[in-house]
């Protein structure tokens, strides 16, 4: 009797450059279950996943699959054994319709394209019958990030998953959407599918999950079941050290007004009005959190305010300075730092360095560059203590920044933008996609950015990282803000509300 | 040292080396092919073809003197490349180049050599950069793709130097279409008489050394590079799209008018119809072999400079029509492309 659909054997793959992301992996997946993989961000869980939808070859181990030694050379062969994967940073064609996204790669392509009605039809049958919601003739880049995930997730379905394996499907969704996910999840699940899920956030593993496996450092700490288990004792084997998810948030007096706008409206790309004239101000020593469920002009509102697209407003200043048009130098000379909401489209250059990222904004200043010669040792030592003050796990400093994890993509960008000293700080999801321990650090340091002074403008859709940075909350609902409420845990339950549109009345 | 990382790196070099090294005999073997269908001993055809590149001093030399100008072009090219700029337009940019030393190196004429030999090089140099900013002027401004821009823009340079050379600036009205010769002081000195070498070839090699330090040294190409591969990113970091996309247009497109401008200044002496038998596109393919990378260029100019030279051969004494010549050397570009694309999905498989 077979009682694994997958069993991943003793698995090795490290990369050119001398990382070694998985050392020697058992991994065992019972059919029907969902099965969590947690680790710290390059722990090596995407390259594990990656292995088994055939994108990379391990350099030793056997995978067995419904009983069988799977031989796996390409996704092509993940499809046939019917392994869906959707990914951790989304591969879809933005300027293609869902349909087309779906049957992309699909052979002979004469005869797809030939049968494209029949696609439509079967995908709004599929999406009728799981609920997913999607509409096969629009194109994939004006759609949300949700529903390209559900394009991603129908797509695997689509073409017959036995096994469905999502990297952080979460990391980009609204607590709402994510909620609805996991609901979704466990519904395939009692159907018969078998998923593999990995995340960060550990009540996302106790809500869903029948078994976890936790991974450190290319290895296995262990398997247990969900039941059996805590978040504490989870976060412990991950980190291997106690983590404290409580903050320490000192008090402070916030100072003057460093950052100002009045009247700020922002239209999208489709040139609707999304931000409608909020006005706020930002002080020293000052954390302003702006809560909602994204799509309410959170985006919009980031990108205006950092000089990235154009919005009409009455006044604004920065540290006393008015701006009155777009000068990304300027912003950035006064002292604005960003750390933007997508780290692969506009926070990274992939196909960059490690270190080159590292001075994507400081590349022609000193020390890094001298009389217009960039000066590489500079790069490299600054690259280096900046790695290891942020434990960033890259094996070379100079291989392209698309090959660290995901999480560790951030943790470059964060370190990037606090090194600044910024006087002004625009940070839009800091903690999208790193693990616990890292989340408690990147936090600390914007704490301490507050702490030196700066004023800090912290957009996100996750409430309790609202909750535990700002000093002042402000909730967004259809471009305008619908108030302000003090960071008292006892008010999440309204602001929930406010994000729904939802007036209430406040009493400090 | 590092001892992987440098046989890493080695590797990768190396790499770009060997594609087009089985890129050539893939496509010879099929040109074969073609030959033999159409009636033509390959094997005398491909004899005369190494022949015409590599009999002896004068042939190898004459293969450096047509890699000369797809090297400025290749080079130039590499920076526009980079900066995710589609410049078809190096043939335009050769052309006005051309022109431009033409007219300075004749109207100009009396201005001493060590004057006038620098001015015509940079006067061609300024007319391509200008050329190439054009296309980089209307992409900034009106979003015109410059795919579209700098293929009319080619049309725009020949046609005007056919006017040229047919009218105001024709030798003798009635006879040759080709303009007088320009003043002896500007013609670049040739170092191994007999042979056309001249160094326009030396000056090409320092061109793409300086833009490989540009590209991969400086902060410019930084920033060139950043546009490059994410607009929006290098936005982002304040860095500024357009001024970079014209920066980088008229890196490319003055590369190529100094081609034009050595050209004339180095083997023709003089202005004509088709004083480029198309460099401007083989440039495009010169670039791509050696994956953007000027250094790279040197090689993938000389090689494709050979290709151009035995050709010429094989057709005046194999007697293959031109049109199956065109056709062998498009299959050269075609495989080594192809080769050069195959490589780099395997790469990404065996990772
Ligand atoms: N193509 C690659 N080339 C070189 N190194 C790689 C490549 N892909 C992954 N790595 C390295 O392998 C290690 C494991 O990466 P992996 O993406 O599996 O991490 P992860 O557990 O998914 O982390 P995260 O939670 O941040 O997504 C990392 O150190 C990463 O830098
Ligand atoms: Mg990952």
């Amino acid at each position: 009797m077979e009682d694994y659909l997958v069993r991943m054997e003793n698995i090795y793959k490290s990369f050119p450059g001398g990382v070694q992301a998985n050392r020697g992996i058992t991994l065992e997946v019972r059919p029907g279950e969902i099965h969590c993989l947690l680790g710290e961000n390059g722990a090596g869980k995407t390259v594990l996943m990656s292995i088994l939808y055939g994108l990379y070859k391990p350099d030793s181990g056997t995978i067995y699959y419904k009983g069988k030694k799977l031989d796996i050379h390409s996704t092509k062969d993940a499809i046939a054994n019917r392994i869906g994967m959707v990914h951790q940073h989304f591969m879809l064609v933005p300027t293609l319709t869902v349909a087309e996204n779906v049957v992309l790669g699909q052979y002979p392509a004469w005869k797809v394209i030939n049968d494209m009605d029949k696609v439509h039809e079967r995908i709004r049958a599929m999406s009728d019958e799981f609920g997913l919601d999607v509409d096969p003739a629009k194109i994939v880049q004006d759609l949300s990030v949700g529903e390209q995930q559900r394009v991603e997730i129908l797509k695997a379905l689509y073409h017959g998953a036995d096994l469905l394996i999502l990297d952080e499907p979460t990391a980009v969704l609204t607590p709402q959407e994510s909620e609805h996910l996991l609901k979704f999840l466990r519904d395939l699940a009692n159907r018969g599918l078998t998923i593999i899920f990995i995340t960060h956030k550990l009540e996302e593993v106790m809500q869903v999950s029948d078994r976890v496996t936790v991974l450190r450092d290319g290895k296995v700490v262990g398997t247990v079941n969900t039941s059996d288990t805590n978040p504490r004792e989870l976060a412990r084997m991950m980190v291997g050290r106690e983590v404290l998810m409580e903050l320490k948030k000192a008090q402070t007096e916030p100072g003057k007004v460093i950052f100002l706008v009045r009247n700020l409206r922002v239209k999208d790309a489709r040139g609707l009005e999304v931000v409608r004239g909020v006005s706020f101000e930002v002080r020293e020593r000052e954390v302003l959190g702006i809560a909602g469920v994204s799509g309410n002009g959170q985006t919009e509102l980031a990108l205006a305010l950092a000089g990235l697209i154009e919005g009409e407003f009455d006044e604004m200043r920065l540290d006393g300075q008015l701006i009155t048009k777009r000068d990304l130098q300027r912003l950035h000379r006064l002292g604005m730092a960003h750390i933007p909401e997508d780290r692969q489209k506009m926070g990274l250059i992939l196909p960059f360095s490690v270190a080159e990222n590292f001075v994507l904004k400081t590349y022609r200043d000193e020390p890094f560059a001298r009389r217009g010669f960039l000066r590489f040792d500079a790069i490299r030592d600054y690259t280096r203590s900046q790695v290891s003050k942020f434990s960033i796990r890259v094996g070379d400093i100079e291989e392209e920044i698309a090959h660290l994890s995901g999480g560790n993509q951030q943790k470059v960008v964060v370190a990037r933008e606090l090194d600044r000293q910024p006087r002004f700080l625009l940070v839009n999801q800091p903690t999208r996609g790193i693990d616990i321990g890292a989340t408690e650090f990147v936090r600390q340091q914007i704490l301490a950015e507050r702490d030196a002074g700066a004023a800090i403008l912290l957009i996100s859709a996750d409430l309790e990282e609202i909750f535990a940075l700002s000093d002042r909350i402000l909730v967004m609902f259809e471009g305008r803000f619908m108030g302000e409420v003090p960071p008292d845990p006892a008010l999440i339950e309204q602001v929930g509300l406010m994000m729904a549109g939802k007036t209430v009345q406040v009493s400090d | 040292m590092d001892w992987a990382a440098l046989r890493a790196r080695l590797g990768k070099q190396l790499r770009s080396v060997w594609t087009p090294l089985i890129a050539i005999p893939i496509s010879l073997l099929i040109g074969a092919g073609i030959l033999l269908l159409s009636g033509y001993d390959p094997i005398a055809a491909y004899q005369a073809m190494w022949q015409g590149a590599f009999k002896d001093r004068i042939a190898v030399t004459e293969v450096l003197v047509k890699a000369t100008p797809l090297i400025f072009i290749g080079a130039g090219l590499a920076v526009a490349f980079r900066c995710s700029i589609w410049n078809i337009g190096a043939e335009g940019q050769f052309y006005v180049g051309a022109v431009m030393a033409t007219v300075v190196g004749i109207y100009l004429g009396s201005l001493p050599g060590y004057i006038l030999m620098p001015l015509v090089l940079i006067v061609g140099m300024i007319g391509g950069a200008f050329w190439g900013m054009l296309a980089a002027f209307l992409k900034n401004r009106f979003g015109a793709s410059e795919v579209v821009t700098t293929i009319m823009l080619n049309y725009i340079a020949i046609y005007v130097t056919g006017y040229l050379v047919t009218g105001p600036m024709i030798e003798t009205k009635g006879l040759f279409a080709q303009t007088p010769k320009i003043s002896e002081s500007a013609w670049l000195p040739r170092f191994l008489p007999p042979t056309r070498l001249h160094i326009g070839f030396i000056l090409a090699i320092i061109f793409c050394i300086v833009l490989y330090i540009l590209i991969f040294k400086t902060s410019v190409g930084f920033a060139i590079r950043a546009v490059g591969f994410n607009p929006d990113a290098a936005r982002y970091a304040s860095i500024n799209v357009r001024s970079n996309i014209l920066l980088a247009m008229a890196i490319s497109g003055g590369a190529a008018g100094l081609g034009g401008a050595v050209e004339v200044a180095g083997i023709s002496y003089r202005l004509y119809q088709l004083i480029s038998p198309g460099y401007g596109f083989d440039g495009i393919a010169v670039s791509l072999l050696v994956g953007n990378n000027p250094l790279g260029v040197i090689f993938s100019g000389i090689l494709f400079g050979a290709l151009r030279s035995g050709a010429e051969v094989m057709q005046l004494s194999a007697k293959v029509p031109s049109v199956l010549v065109f056709a062998i050397q498009g299959l050269v570009i075609l495989s080594v492309v192809a080769t050069g694309a195959y490589r780099a999905v395997v790469r990404e498989k065996e990772e």
